[in-house]
């Protein structure tokens, strides 16, 4: 493979170890939340009492659990479709566009990362009263739509980018229209990192917690129905309990998400430009190590 | 690569307006309207005296007075950008060895860790948060397993709401952010320079400090930028682990905006952090340049 593996075995040893120890100090706290979610007792604490499904069973029938769980779907949903659909157009304008008006769109859509989530629901806030909808699920819905965007805009971009360019010209010049180009030609061949970047905004929106606080009306999501739990001691079992079913969903998602993404990485031929975000430098990464 | 405008002029010249438009469109209302003019409604509202309407009345520089007066507001501020800054060199100090592992050693097993790593980023931020909780609590898991092992006799109180438990929940929280760019920016090192090292003779210490150290700091500006602003921001972790000692200046425009009922005066502390954020952004900026940024 590459020459950087010749080294592999000097001074490998101590590093791997140090990185065993990230990963169980990254999963330890994490995985304490499915060992208490089990244990015959109302307190987090050790020695464990014994193992119990009890508060597997409370979750259900709580119809403002599930209220809750309605409403995170719908708007993961919901707001998945829409920075999905801005991510799709945002970065195929921005790479075959050719203006500075949909590079300038591109930019600013990933503008979002270096604003605090804080502000962005205040800002939310501001603009839904102004609008006259409110505090809503529809507030919530734009608000994730908003921290989903940079994710879905950069998984696009890098898919489209490695698209080789000869196919989207070949079927130009054989006369297809731009959007028969667009539908029939490119957005099939971009199809895994479509679904990889609906779920990646699914899950980010499911999750969210901050700008949900400020834009929630009187329909809470899941996060902010637990966020109102973790007032009381005695519901902490059952958040612990939905914890762990929401962990193992995630878990679930994200995987196959991660498995897709690679599936539609691995036909990819050439590297793409990186910028300061995250997800892109991981696509450009993972680009190099599928083609090594 | 870029030929594109050489080769081909003709096909582009069909370029309908209405598919441009059409697909213009998404991304222009989310980014002019969602983004920008709210974030202006936010500028707008910090200029206003507050009424309780919507958009406030009359003119002022009232709001940024305060905050820039009231020393309550300067503590809060130094406050966030102390435990920022701390979560910051945390993560990147400790994620910079993840990633050098994975992009010169992990070899066959850095798919699977480079999943793992990122794994926790997908899952809920209220639970990773609350998992903390647990540990630091007073009849929390860290004391139960030292009294149980004998090394205290009593639970004490000092892990929990101190400024410490957040530094370490929120290091926590956002350590998948900062491995992922350190990990490009050495991944995408050319190999030949760390040839070219070892070849004239540096050892591998003196080429790590003189080459890949050097070479991976726009990854390494980079993560820290990542962490830098979801932490300065942060209202929900101080309030779960971080008790009144360790309020962030995210805690008081979330205030503004709930009970206090001040919003004019919360969009003058949001304006606040967004020039802090554009100034640390600029700073970052400026580095990546003197380090040689390759993207």
């Amino acid at each position: 493979m590459n020459p950087a593996h010749i080294d592999a075995k000097q001074g490998g040893g101590w590093l791997g170890a140090y990185v065993v120890a990230y990963l169980v100090f990254l999963y330890l706290p994490i995985l304490l939340i499915p060992l208490f979610s089990f244990n015959n007792s109302i307190q987090a604490a050790f020695p464990l009492q014994g193992f119990t499904f009890e508060w597997y069973a409370t979750l259900f029938g709580n119809s403002a659990l599930s209220g809750a769980l309605a409403n995170s779907l719908v708007i993961g949903a919901t707001a998945a479709t829409g920075a999905t659909l801005c991510g799709i157009t945002v970065s195929y304008m921005d790479l075959y566009g050719r203006s500075p008006f949909a590079a300038t769109i591109s930019a600013i859509a990933r503008l979002p990362i270096l604003i605090p989530g804080v502000i962005v629901g205040i800002s939310l806030l501001i603009l839904v009263n102004l609008i006259g909808f409110g505090p809503s699920r529809t507030a919530i819905v734009l608000g994730h739509i908003l921290v989903a965007l940079p994710t879905t805009v950069v998984i696009m971009k890098s898919r489209f980018a490695a698209i080789p360019k000869t196919i989207r010209e070949a079927a130009l010049d054989l006369g297809a229209s731009d959007w028969t180009t667009f539908r029939r030609v490119m957005l099939p061949l971009s199809l895994p990192a479509i679904v990889s970047a609906f779920m990646l905004a699914f899950l980010t929106s499911f999750d969210e917690f901050i700008v949900a606080f400020f834009l929630a009306g009187t329909e809470p999501t899941l996060p902010l129905y637990i966020w109102s739990q973790l007032r009381f001691p005695k519901s902490l079992p059952t958040v612990m309990a939905l914890g762990t079913t929401i962990l193992a969903v995630s878990f679930v998602i994200a995987a196959s998400a991660e498995i897709l993404r690679h599936r539609g990485l691995a036909a990819a031929q050439r590297p793409v430009p990186a910028d300061l975000s995250k997800p892109e430098e991981t696509e450009r990464g993972e680009l190099q190590w599928h083609s090594t | 690569m870029s030929t594109i405008g050489a080769t081909q002029p003709l096909p582009e010249s069909r370029s309908s307006t209405g598919f441009r438009l059409a697909m213009l469109l998404p991304g222009a209302l989310v980014t002019f309207f969602l983004i920008l003019f709210a974030l202006g409604l936010v500028v707008f509202l910090a200029l206003r005296g507050n009424d309780g309407s919507l958009l406030g009345a009359g003119f002022t520089f009232a709001n940024f007075i305060t905050v820039a007066s009231d020393p309550l507001y300067w503590t809060v501020t130094l406050r966030s950008l102390a435990i920022a800054g701390l979560v910051t060199l945390a993560t990147v100090v400790t994620a910079y060895p993840v990633a050098y592992y994975l992009a010169f050693h992990a070899g066959r097993r850095r798919g699977l860790l480079l999943f793992l790593v990122t794994l926790p980023f997908w899952t809920s931020y209220l639970l990773r948060v609350f998992a903390w909780k647990i540990v630091l609590a007073y009849n929390g898991v860290l004391n139960s397993a030292l009294i149980e092992s004998g090394i205290w006799s009593e639970p004490t109180l000092a892990f929990l709401n101190t400024p410490a438990a957040v530094v370490v929940t929120l290091a926590h929280a956002y350590a998948p952010f900062a491995i992922l760019p350190i990990y490009v920016a050495l991944d995408t090192i050319p190999k030949s320079l760390l040839e070219a090292a070892s070849d004239l003779g540096a050892r591998p210490f003196t080429s790590f400090r003189r080459v890949v150290l050097p070479n991976s700091m726009p990854g390494v500006l980079a993560a820290a930028l990542v962490v830098f602003v979801p932490t300065v921001g942060d209202y929900v972790t101080p309030a779960l682990v971080g008790g009144p000692a360790s309020t962030m200046i995210g805690s008081l425009i979330q205030a503004q905006f709930g009970k206090a009922n001040d919003w004019p005066f919360g969009a003058a502390l949001a304006v606040a952090v967004m020039l802090v954020i554009l100034a640390v952004v600029l700073v970052v900026r400026s580095a990546d340049r003197r380090f040689g940024s390759r993207s």
